[in-house]
């Protein structure tokens, strides 16, 4: 396998993407869009799109740049340290790679960036796609879709949803489930935006005896877990890399408040107590990153054993954020409590960003069963 | 030119057919944890023939030091090829054919620092086993303060007189020879009048008393030294100083970095016999792995523990591109919390049977109180926070 350290390619990929997102998108951004009502910014995603990152993961024969995993994990660390919020996660990662393999025209609407995406899998608090329950009964070769799915991140902006449904067997089985991929105007189905606390796009969506045939199903009918674990462990490995380049970000603003910040006549950063706790930080934020690299890597290239490599970055991730957002707000004292001061943003983003794709119980049992505990 | 083929499939097959024509059979196949170290040296018993004549086998083609060059007892090879080497040692399940701390310390010190005759004359001596080094770095007035060392080398033209103590010199009632760090100038700055001094343990004046810890064992002396005279010189150019005299800190912090570096994410315990640690514990008995909190504590240790061993690979890559300077200490500050933790829960997960010195859960207790000093030797973990925090965060110091 090739080596974990960044190659000269991929410097150069992070400067470029630090550079533009530095100018472009610094978490000000988010705060309009917060003060907007807006989950994205349209004219921000164009741009992004037009240097190849919606096509991250499409073919170039599809207008992709297709640079891989590895790279999606680059760009979206360098998303997370500004939270700039897109549509990247799901459309240039989760649903490019579900549909990757599947001749499709959308490929290229995705890789443009004007086609947005939105998986809808979870139907309660907790991420599990084989406790999916809502249904998609089977008359020839037509299928009806009733049910109810929540926390469908970008569901309200999205112009199509791939959606998780059962065909056959009861939830809690991985077998019987078939992926859909429909158009999210399409009768019977209704979207409520969801106001999270990161001020980003969820929606909970209604499906009321939608009609679907066979040429809306991606994959085998009955075998839809299969036509989505790859693209969850995509999408959960670029939500890690996001939660670690938000922690990344996070941590460079209390490491810089420590230098400036002074109490009893001193430097707050002087004092041995913080500094420790700086140092634990820094040592956390270094260890989690290399678990970043390690499953773009794997996913590159072995894509079918990237389950516990997946699972161990988000994981780590998902604890390295809520540590370092927690410390954040402390550090900086009675300022990191406050709307006006940008640390809430990151610890909100953390918060949303731990529960969403499986938390930290969920990817540990996943551990646990890959090695054999 | 080496003595093995460059061609990385000819060398592959060199490789394997030496190891299996001189490692004897009854050496290879025991789990790494119950392996009997070969340490070399004038006063070693080998615990077999067969281990003596895997030393000396594999000494005569420099693979007790892969990738020292050949004139100085190494193999020369190159990293590809030390990497063939290795795998082919775990695929044959051969030991380490030497282990020493002339091997790890001394040797990387001499290659950075020493003069090419102080190279010739020692290198090969440790790369054939047959001089056993210890180290003596901290005395019992300097412990995580390393500079403030008061055992001091006065200038008697022809010879240095060498008086005072050191602490934790590991094995050092074993050692044939110490690489000590000792004071010769006393009015200089506390880091600039040191010298790091290669000293014969048989001179007169040298004593050693082991300690005993609270695992039991004895791996630490105290080394006394009194009146010991040590010659400026071993021969021609062979200095008993390695680098300059009064900069032997600079020698001392290339060899902590270096030391740094080279500490793991932990082998996981002899009890473990070559089991993951899932395997392990879902063997015991007393439904071990139904208690939530075990199995919650296993989860996240074996989380952090692989992300543990990609950190030390990517922070490996580094270090050979470049290197990783002081952010080295997060490696060992990381790694050695983390051993810790993994023994933490060995002996939950042993319950009473842990409590034992020698019950059915083997040396776990005694390993697990081993591993309390990971985190203190070589530079505790508040050393290292600190080391991050000002060198590599730049945080302010006032």
């Amino acid at each position: 396998m090739t080596t974990l350290m960044l190659t000269e390619d991929e410097t150069m990929l992070r400067d470029a993407a630090r550079g533009f997102l530095d100018g472009a998108a610094p978490v000000r951004n988010l705060r309009e869009n917060r003060d907007q009502g807006r989950a994205f910014d349209t004219g921000l995603w164009k741009e992004m799109a037009q240097m190849g990152w919606a096509g991250v993961l499409v073919s170039e024969d599809n207008g992709g740049s297709d640079m891989g995993h590895r790279a999606a994990g680059i760009l979206a660390e360098e998303m997370g340290q500004t939270l700039v919020a897109s549509p990247f996660i799901s459309s240039a990662v989760i649903a490019a790679t579900a549909l990757r393999n599947a001749a499709s025209d959308r490929l290229a609407g995705i890789a443009d960036g004007s086609l947005l995406y939105a998986l809808a899998v979870d139907e309660g608090a907790k991420h599990g796609p084989a406790k999916t329950a809502m249904s998609a009964e089977k008359s020839g070769n037509a299928f009806r879709l009733s049910g109810r799915k929540t926390f469908v991140a970008d569901g309200a902006s999205a112009d199509r949803v791939l959606v998780l449904a059962r065909t056959a067997g009861s939830a809690g089985e991985t077998e019987g489930l078939t992926l859909f991929d429909l158009d999210a105007s399409r009768a019977g189905i209704s979207r409520s935006a969801k106001n999270t606390v990161d001020s980003r796009d969820f929606a909970q969506i209604d499906f009321d005896g939608v009609e679907a045939t066979g040429d809306d199903v991606v994959g085998e009918v009955d075998g839809g877990h299969a036509a989505i674990a790859r693209a969850l462990n995509a999408g959960q490995a670029a939500l890690s890399a996001e939660l670690t380049g938000l922690s990344a970000g996070a941590f460079a603003m209390t490491a810089g408040y420590l230098k400036e910040r002074r109490q009893f006549d001193r430097i707050i950063g002087t004092f041995q107590a913080l500094q420790h706790r700086a140092a634990h930080m820094w040592s956390e934020i270094e260890v989690t990153a290399s678990a970043i690299a390690n499953a773009g890597r794997v996913l590159d290239e072995k894509p079918d054993e990237s389950e516990l490599a997946v699972s161990i970055a988000k994981a780590r991730a998902t604890k390295t954020a809520k540590l370092v957002v927690s410390e954040g707000v402390q550090m900086h004292g009675g300022i990191g409590m406050t709307d006006e001061f940008d640390m809430g943003f990151y610890m909100k983003r953390a918060r949303v960003g731990a529960e969403w794709l499986g938390d930290y119980g969920y990817h540990a049992a996943r551990v646990a069963r890959a090695r054999g505990f | 030119m080496s003595r093995f083929s460059t061609e990385p499939d000819l060398f592959r097959q060199e490789i394997a057919s030496y190891i299996s024509d001189n490692c004897s059979a009854e050496l290879r196949g025991i789990p790494a944890g119950r392996r009997e170290v070969c340490w070399g040296g004038k006063r070693f018993r080998f615990s077999s023939d067969a281990q003596r004549d895997w030393m000396n086998a594999a000494a005569a083609v420099g693979l007790t030091a892969p990738r020292w060059p050949e004139a100085y007892g190494g193999a020369g090879l190159s990293r590809e090829q030390e990497k063939i080497f290795r795998e082919e040692m775990r695929k044959a399940k051969a030991p380490s054919p030497l282990e020493s701390f002339g091997l790890w310390m001394l040797g990387p010190a001499l290659l950075a620092f020493g003069t090419e005759e102080q190279k010739t004359h020692f290198l090969p001596q440790i790369t054939r086993g047959e001089i056993r080094w210890c180290q003596g770095y901290s005395e019992p007035g300097a412990g995580s303060d390393l500079a403030s060392v008061q055992t001091r080398a006065e200038d008697k033209g022809d010879h240095w007189l060498v008086n005072g103590s050191k602490i934790w010199t590991s094995y050092a009632n074993h050692a044939d020879w110490i690489f000590a760090l000792v004071r010769t100038d006393r009015e200089a700055p506390k880091h600039k009048g040191i010298s790091f001094m290669l000293i014969d343990m048989e001179s007169e004046g040298v004593s050693t008393k082991p300690i005993k810890l609270i695992s039991g064992m004895s791996p630490f002396c105290e080394t006394f030294f009194d009146n010991v005279k040590v010659p400026k010189s071993y021969g021609e150019g062979i200095s008993s100083i390695v680098g300059e005299q009064n900069r032997g800190w600079d020698v001392a912090k290339h060899l902590l970095t270096h030391e740094r570096t080279m500490i793991g994410g932990g082998g996981g315990g002899g009890i473990l016999g070559g089991r993951s640690l899932g395997d392990f514990l879902n063997s015991l008995e007393d439904g071990v792995m139904d208690d939530p909190v075990i199995r919650s504590e296993a989860m996240e240790l074996e989380i952090d523990s692989l992300a543990m061993a990609m950190t030390m690979e990517r922070y490996g890559d580094m270090a050979k591109a470049g290197g990783v300077g002081n952010a080295s200490a997060m490696l060992k500050y990381y790694g050695t919390e983390l051993n810790k933790r993994r023994y933490e829960l060995l002996m939950s997960a042993g319950g009473a049977y842990a409590t034992e010195w020698d019950g059915p859960f083997g040396s776990t207790a005694p390993e697990w109180l081993r591993t309390k000093a990971n985190s203190i030797e070589g530079g505790t973990s508040e050393v290292m926070l600190d080391i991050i925090s000002k060198r590599v965060l730049e945080l302010p110091s006032k």
